[in-house]
């Protein structure tokens, strides 16, 4: 058996998912003991870990249903057994926070510009780290990379004062500069990383072929990118959107009606850190829509995605 | 509310528009000059807006930290290497240093083993998108609750009472503990429990990236060895793993970075206490509870060049790419 | 090829078009500078940021003015970064007298001896927060919106049905009954914990060594390592080893959470210390009904310094000359507001022409506040945040482990030198 070389492409997509398909139905049929042995121990394995790592979670879950009192003395199974004691009470509080639904939409607002914005700058910037010769490029890809360990609390004081020199701070541009300046260095370490990897022949017989950077960039390096830009905007939509922090400081309570709905649900919790018990309940209704984007965005996490562009 | 639609649509359209349209004026204009003179200009004017990004938002303040961290905590005088002087001769930095090391090879060798052996299992099964989801909740649930979630896994009653934390109240059915996790000194039982949670809320990320990568696989490769009477394990370790190395040490990077910087889950659960306290915090608490600037850019600085020797090997590997591919 | 590329520098230009239309939609919009609405920053949040918009509607509703909140409990590090960089709010609530201090010294807070009616302020406000909120120039910057009573002594009706004991002694030597332990003590509160230790230690000082050793304890001047101090640590420690739980559980529970054991049965603990706020705990995690609960105020400790008590308040201050921020600022002291907040519970008013309260135990609480012969603000909110910080942790070590007191206080001088200098 020879080593191949990193990352060939699957020549005939829609052909060899069948081909996986059929052997996946082979081995469930249980052609061979040994195979039927191996089957189980993966569902074993697999669903272990999955029940392992919803735990925590569905606890947290199931005592969002229970009154306070009960949640701190006794364990959220215990409730599971008649008499059953859950409430909604907690969702409905959260709910009627009165400026919940803008601050919904302005979640929307900061999150939806800052995911598209370093999601494209970065593949720009990548493409160019990866397939484009210039001095100094693997120095000052690394420096970039480098600026991940930056800590965003020492960046706040300098940059607010920018943003408040240029009359821009409180507004929705502010959020989204800066969440694209912290995102960048990550989403171009990720995406170079894939981009160069892709087949050099593809971009060669491009070139030959006489197309441009422009168009290489966008009809080939794009295409065959998908999973991976697939997982980069659904973690650069997921980090933006429980930011409290970064929209606290640079929005500011002066515009606090651009203020998203992580700065209104921090604000269900007393002074003392009482009241969690709404936090519970706020969590789970915040989480919903990073989880449809995950959920959405992972039919892109598919075989086949890369043999498909090269050939089209 | 009107005008908000109104606002939304072009920038819905118009800001990827925009950033498009960048990249096709830079192409057209590259057009008027010399080839050869094109090729050296072209990399510079792909990566410049994410470079004019990076120059305000983390190279600028970088720069400010660094000058901060020779000054006082007002920022007013300078005090030399006074700042450095006192990270490193401070008694409880030790302690912290210690910890922190145990954060990057513990969190980091649980989240990259953990997204890598989940990559791998969910792709032979149907329901891999349910199995993901699941993994992937953790990262999507605020932190906030996930600290809420933790305090509640960890609770501690006292002995011979029913257990309302999660863990004693397992660990009780084979008349173990109960155990105060986050606080429990002996064998830093107190810092494992920590970092298992940092490895609970990034798994998913790990997943997240390994299985994209794993997706770029060949299926014929795979199939071709099974045919030749390779085992899974075979697979694995001559295939899949090699194939899979580039996104195992971006993975690997980013979760060292991230295990180094991370200062939230100690910070709200221990608060340092017991014997837990991590690098970050001291620079989280120096900056915002003493608001001492100056000590806290000095312990900034000190993390990022405690990266260095992660990045030289990531130079090196990039090299390596180039030169084979 | 050529057809696509058409089609590339169509969409380019109507990029640039669209471009500055964002940048036209984003920079015009409303002005943030409008007189009508004032912005304000406090910690509070949940029912405590309802009861401060309670407070403020009849004065929106007389002026037509807007007043528009905005909670978070990371107040300190926001006022931080929006003092350095001069993006401000027009009231917030002030973190501590430290930071008050701060502030004023460099020219972000502004002084309200102009603003306020000074004479009618100072005759309605207790003396002790009205120096409080005064800089070093004399000049007043600070004022208080509410307050708290701290060192009370809460109690299971059920099962402490004696009269209250009136000496430190009695207390500490009265009969169990079924109960496990005297005390309940509980120092979680995430990275706050140890504060509920903090209070401890402050009434004891206050009641042992008296007023003067107290404000120079406070103010630095006075060693943690002394023997004043160190006789109040030991004091709790006794307090500890009487405690439910021990240790682990001292630690390891909420403070909201530590008067539970109060009504369990058997009960876990006697007496449970801790400010008026608790209540609210007993009812929303204890499960305990109105009734089920009275406190008795920590006895004197010594004959010197009978009736001291300590206590907190919320400080609030001022960053802007807009005109209709310096009427609610105003507004915001008087008798008539602080009354909406005491009638919603949680709260004894600053102003001490509010006398009418809700219930039986906030109404005995503002009684001994006003009436209290020795009165301290809670020390820890005095101190340095370097200091503060370390006196909580200082409390968690201690419980953890009372043997370590020496190297404990030894840290805490050491951390006293470096922070009131600054």
């Amino acid at each position: 058996m020879t080593l191949p070389v990193p990352e060939a492409p699957a020549a005939d997509a829609p052909a060899a998912r069948a081909r996986v398909d059929a052997y996946t139905t082979r081995v469930g049929a249980a052609e061979k003991p040994r195979r039927r042995g191996y089957r189980i121990l993966l569902h074993a394995a697999i669903v272990g870990l999955v029940i392992l790592w919803l735990i925590p979670t569905i606890g947290l879950f199931v005592n969002s249903f229970r009154p306070a009192a009960a949640v701190s003395s006794s364990g959220w199974w215990t409730s599971l057994l008649p008499p059953w004691d859950f409430t909604i009470d907690n969702y409905i509080h959260v709910l009627e926070q009165n400026n919940l639904g803008d601050a919904f939409i302005n979640s929307l607002f900061i999150t939806i510009p800052s995911t598209v914005i370093p999601v494209l700058v970065a593949s720009f910037a990548a493409y160019a780290f990866a397939w484009m010769d210039f001095p100094y490029k693997n120095a000052i890809f690394v420096a970039i990379v480098g600026l991940l360990v930056i800590p965003l609390q020492s960046t706040l004081i300098p940059v607010l004062r920018l943003l408040a020199g240029a009359h821009i701070a409180g507004e929705f541009l502010a959020v989204w500069l800066a969440h694209t300046g912290y995102g960048l260095p990550f989403a171009i370490f990720l995406l170079r990383n894939y981009m160069g990897g892709l087949p050099r022949e593809v971009f060669e017989s491009a070139s030959i072929d006489g197309a441009s950077p422009a168009t290489s960039f966008f009809r080939l390096a794009i295409p065959m990118s998908v999973p991976v830009l697939a997982s980069l905007t659904i973690f650069q939509f997921l980090f933006v959107w429980n930011d409290l922090l970064v929209s606290l400081i640079y929005i500011g309570p002066t515009r606090s009606e651009n203020l998203p709905m992580t700065v209104v649900i921090s604000n269900l919790v007393s002074s003392l850190g009482g009241e969690t018990h709404f936090l519970t309940a706020a969590a789970f209704l915040t989480m919903a829509l990073p989880l449809v984007v995950f959920i959405l965005l992972q039919r892109y996490f598919v075989r086949g995605i890369t043999g498909g562009a090269v050939k089209g | 509310m009107e005008q908000r639609i109104i606002t939304a649509a072009i920038v819905l359209l118009g800001v990827p528009l925009v950033l498009v349209g960048y990249i096709l004026l830079c192409e057209r204009l590259l057009r008027f000059v010399p080839e050869k003179r094109g090729d050296r200009i072209r990399p510079w004017l792909w990566i410049a807006p994410a470079v004019a990004f990076l120059v305000v938002f983390l190279i600028y303040p970088t720069f400010n930290t660094l000058v901060l961290s020779f000054m006082d905590a007002t920022s007013r005088n300078f005090v030399g290497l006074d700042n450095y002087l006192w990270f490193f001769g401070d008694p409880s930095t030790i302690e912290a240093l210690r910890n922190s090391v145990l954060w990057v090879i513990f969190m980091t060798a649980g989240v990259v083993g953990l997204g890598l052996l989940i990559a791998v299992l969910v792709d032979r099964v149907r329901y891999e998108p349910v199995a993901k989801t699941a993994i992937f909740v953790p990262l999507a649930i605020s932190f906030v609750a996930a600290a809420i979630i933790w305090n509640f896994m960890y609770q501690y009653k006292p002995p011979g009472t029913p257990q309302t934390g999660t863990v004693n109240a397992v660990i009780g059915l084979v008349a173990l503990g109960p155990i105060d996790w986050i606080r429990e000194r002996t064998f830093l039982i107190d810092n494992f429990a920590l970092i298992f949670i940092g490895v609970w809320i990034w798994t998913g990320f790990a997943m997240v990236i390994l299985s994209a990568g794993l997706k770029g696989i060949s299926v014929e490769l795979l199939e071709a060895a099974r045919v030749d009477g390779a085992n899974e394990w075979q697979v694995f370790r001559r295939i899949i793993f090699p194939l899979l190395l580039p996104t195992i040490y971006v993975v690997a990077t980013t979760i060292i970075i991230t295990a180094l910087k991370s200062f939230d889950i100690v910070y709200t659960l221990t608060n340092g206490a017991f014997g837990t306290d991590v690098i970050a915090r001291k620079m989280f608490f120096e900056m915002f509870t003493t608001q001492n600037f100056g000590r806290a850019s000095a312990v900034a600085i000190v993390l990022l060049v405690a990266i260095i020797p992660f990045m030289a090997v990531n130079i090196r590997r990039f090299r390596e790419q180039e030169a084979i591919r | 090829m050529t057809r696509r590329r058409t089609t590339l520098r169509g969409l380019g230009a109507v990029a640039t078009v669209a471009v500055m239309l964002v940048l036209a939609a984003c920079s015009g919009g409303q002005s943030s500078g409008d007189d009508k609405s004032v912005t304000v920053v406090g910690t509070w949040g949940g029912s405590e940021q309802e009861s401060f918009l309670a407070m403020v509607k009849p004065w929106e509703d007389k002026t037509g003015n807007k007043v528009k909140y905005t909670g978070s409990r990371g107040l300190g590090a926001y006022l931080t970064t929006a003092v350095q960089s001069g993006t401000l709010p027009d009231l917030a609530g002030l973190p501590g007298p430290g930071e008050m201090q701060g502030f004023y010294a460099q020219g972000a807070l502004k002084a309200l001896d102009d603003v306020l009616d000074m004479n009618t302020y100072t005759a309605e406000t207790a003396p002790a927060f009205v120096d409080l909120g005064k800089a070093p120039d004399g000049k007043t910057i600070g004022v208080f919106i509410k307050s708290a009573l701290k060192g009370l002594i809460w109690y299971n009706t059920g099962n402490f049905t004696g009269e209250p004991p009136t000496s430190w002694d009695a207390v500490m030597s009265t009969d169990k009954g079924n109960a496990e332990n005297l005390w309940c003590v509980a120092l979680e509160s995430g990275a706050d914990s140890g504060w509920p230790g903090t209070d401890w230690i402050e009434d004891i000082v206050l009641r042992t060594a008296g007023p003067q050793v107290y404000d120079d304890w406070v103010n630095g001047k006075h060693k943690w390592s002394s023997p004043e101090i160190k006789a109040a640590f030991e004091a709790f420690g006794d307090v500890l080893d009487d405690t439910y739980g021990g240790p682990t559980l001292i630690n390891s529970t909420n403070f909201g959470d530590g008067g539970n054991p109060l009504f369990t049965d058997p009960p876990g603990c006697l007496f449970h210390h801790q400010a008026s706020f608790i209540t609210d705990f007993f009812k929303k995690q204890g499960g305990a009904q109105d009734g089920e609960f009275d406190f008795f105020p920590m006895p004197d400790m010594n004959a010197d310094f009978a009736g001291a008590f300590t206590g907190a308040g919320d400080l609030f201050g001022l960053f802007s000359d807009k005109a209709a921020a310096k009427d609610l600022l105003k507004y915001l002291t008087t008798a008539e507001a602080q009354q909406i907040w005491v009638d919603r519970g949680g709260a004894l008013s600053a102003n001490t022409k509010v006398t009418k309260y809700p219930d039986p135990v906030s109404e005995r609480s503002a009684k001994i506040l006003t009436g209290a012969k020795i009165f301290r603000f809670d020390g820890g909110d005095l101190m340095p945040q370097a200091m503060k910080a370390a006196f909580f942790r200082a409390m968690v070590d201690f419980a953890e482990d009372q043997s370590k007191l020496d190297s404990i206080l030894t840290s805490l001088d050491e951390t006293a030198a470096s922070s009131y200098t600054q």
